[in-house]
C-alpha cells in the first residue's frame, strides 16, 4: 500500500515538473521570437464585432490587422504593440473583462465555483471514508466458515490453480 | 433530507448560473432610453458630457459640455465605416450654415485609429471639431455601438432628435431650424 503510494506520488512529481518545464519552455520561446500577426491576433478583439481578431472578418478587423502589421514592421515588441492597441481602442481590444457591474462576474464565478466544489468535497469525503471503513470492518466481524464449508472452498479455489 | 440536499442546490446554482448569462445577455443589449425620451417629447441631457475626450488631430483634451449655448450635431463615426463616408460630405456641407447660427458639427470617432481618423478628416476636408472616444464609454452612453449615429442637442445641452444610421438632410435642416430659431 505504502509503495503504491510512493509510486503514485513520484509519478505526480514527475509530471508536475513536466508541466513546468513546458510552461517555461513556452514561454521563453515566446519571449525570444519576435511578435508576428497570427500571435498577436490571437491574443487580441476585434472592437466592434466584440469577437477575437483571428477570426473576424470586418473593415474595423482589417483596419486593426494592418494597425498590427505597421507596428511589426517597425520593430515594437509584443508588449508594446499590445500597449499601442490599448492606446487606440481602449482596453476593451484585449479582451479582458472590467472589474466592474456585469463583468465582475467573470472573476467571482469561477472563484464562487471552486470554493462550492470543495465545500460538497469536504462535506462528502468524511462519510464516504466513514461508509468504506465500516464496509471493511463489516467484513472483518463476518462470522467464520464451518469446517465443511471451509473445505469446500479450498477445494473450489484448488480447481482454479 | 440530507441526500436531497445536494441536489436540489446544484439545481439552485444551475438555476443562478443560466439567469447570470440571461443578465448579461439583456445588458449587452444597446440602450434605447434616450430615443424613448425624446419619441415622448422629453429632452433628455446629453450624457456625459463633461467627460474629456483626446482632440482628432490636436493636442489635449475636450468636452462636449464646452460647447453649452451652441447648438450641436453630435455625430458618431469611424473611418472604417461606409455610411459615415457618404455622409461626411453632407455634414460638411452644413457646418458653414450652422456656424452662422452659433451651431456646429461635433465628430466623435467610435473605437477608431488614430491614423485613419485622420486621413478620413483629410479625405472629406472636414472642419468641423472631432474628439476620440478611443475607449467607448462616451459613445455607449448614447446607446451607441453602431455606427453612423447622430444626436442633435440643444443650447442647454438638452437632446431634441436622434438620428440612428446614415444621417439625412431633414435631419440637418432640422438643426438649422432649431439653431435659428433659438
Amino acid at each position: 500500500m505504502r509503495a503504491r503510494r510512493r509510486r503514485t506520488a513520484r509519478a505526480l512529481a514527475t509530471l508536475a515538473c513536466l508541466a513546468a518545464l513546458i510552461v517555461v519552455a513556452g514561454a521563453s520561446a515566446r519571449a525570444s521570437s519576435p511578435p508576428s500577426l497570427p500571435v498577436i491576433e490571437r491574443q487580441v478583439m476585434c472592437v466592434t464585432c466584440k469577437i477575437p481578431l483571428n477570426v473576424a472578418e470586418s473593415q474595423q478587423a482589417d483596419r486593426e490587422r494592418t494597425y498590427i502589421r505597421e507596428l511589426i514592421a517597425e520593430g515594437r515588441s509584443e508588449s508594446a504593440i499590445k500597449h499601442s492597441l490599448v492606446g487606440q481602442y481602449g482596453p476593451a481590444v484585449l479582451g479582458l473583462p472590467s472589474t466592474s457591474g456585469f463583468d465582475l462576474s467573470a472573476y467571482l464565478v469561477p472563484l464562487i465555483v471552486v470554493i462550492a466544489l470543495l465545500a460538497v468535497l469536504l462535506a462528502v469525503l468524511p462519510r464516504w471514508r466513514r461508509r468504506a471503513r465500516a464496509q471493511a470492518t463489516a467484513g472483518a466481524d463476518a462470522p467464520a466458515l464451518e469446517r465443511a464449508d471451509a473445505a469446500r472452498l479450498d477445494a473450489d479455489l484448488a480447481r482454479f490453480d | 433530507m440530507r441526500r436531497r440536499a445536494l441536489p436540489i442546490l446544484a439545481t439552485l446554482a444551475g438555476a443562478a448560473l443560466v439567469g447570470l448569462l440571461v443578465y448579461g445577455v439583456s445588458t449587452q443589449a444597446p440602450n434605447r432610453t434616450l430615443d424613448d425620451l425624446v419619441a415622448r417629447g422629453a429632452r433628455p441631457v446629453a450624457p456625459e458630457a463633461q467627460r474629456m475626450l483626446p482632440i482628432l488631430g490636436g493636442h489635449g483634451l475636450a468636452q462636449l459640455a464646452s460647447l453649452r449655448g451652441r447648438v450641436v450635431v453630435l455625430n458618431f463615426w469611424a473611418s472604417w465605416c461606409e455610411p459615415c463616408q457618404v455622409e461626411a460630405p453632407l455634414l460638411e456641407r452644413y457646418q458653414s450654415t450652422l456656424l452662422r447660427h452659433r451651431a456646429t458639427v461635433l465628430g466623435v470617432t467610435y473605437l477608431d485609429n488614430t491614423r485613419d481618423s485622420e486621413r478620413f478628416v483629410r479625405h472629406f476636408r472636414l472642419a468641423y471639431p472631432n474628439l476620440r472616444d478611443n475607449v467607448g464609454t462616451f459613445a455607449h452612453a448614447y446607446g451607441t455601438n453602431q455606427l453612423p449615429e447622430s444626436f442633435l442637442i440643444d443650447r442647454s445641452g438638452r437632446i431634441v432628435a436622434v438620428s440612428r444610421g446614415e444621417i439625412e438632410e431633414p435631419f440637418m435642416k432640422h438643426a438649422v431650424a432649431l439653431a435659428a430659431s433659438s
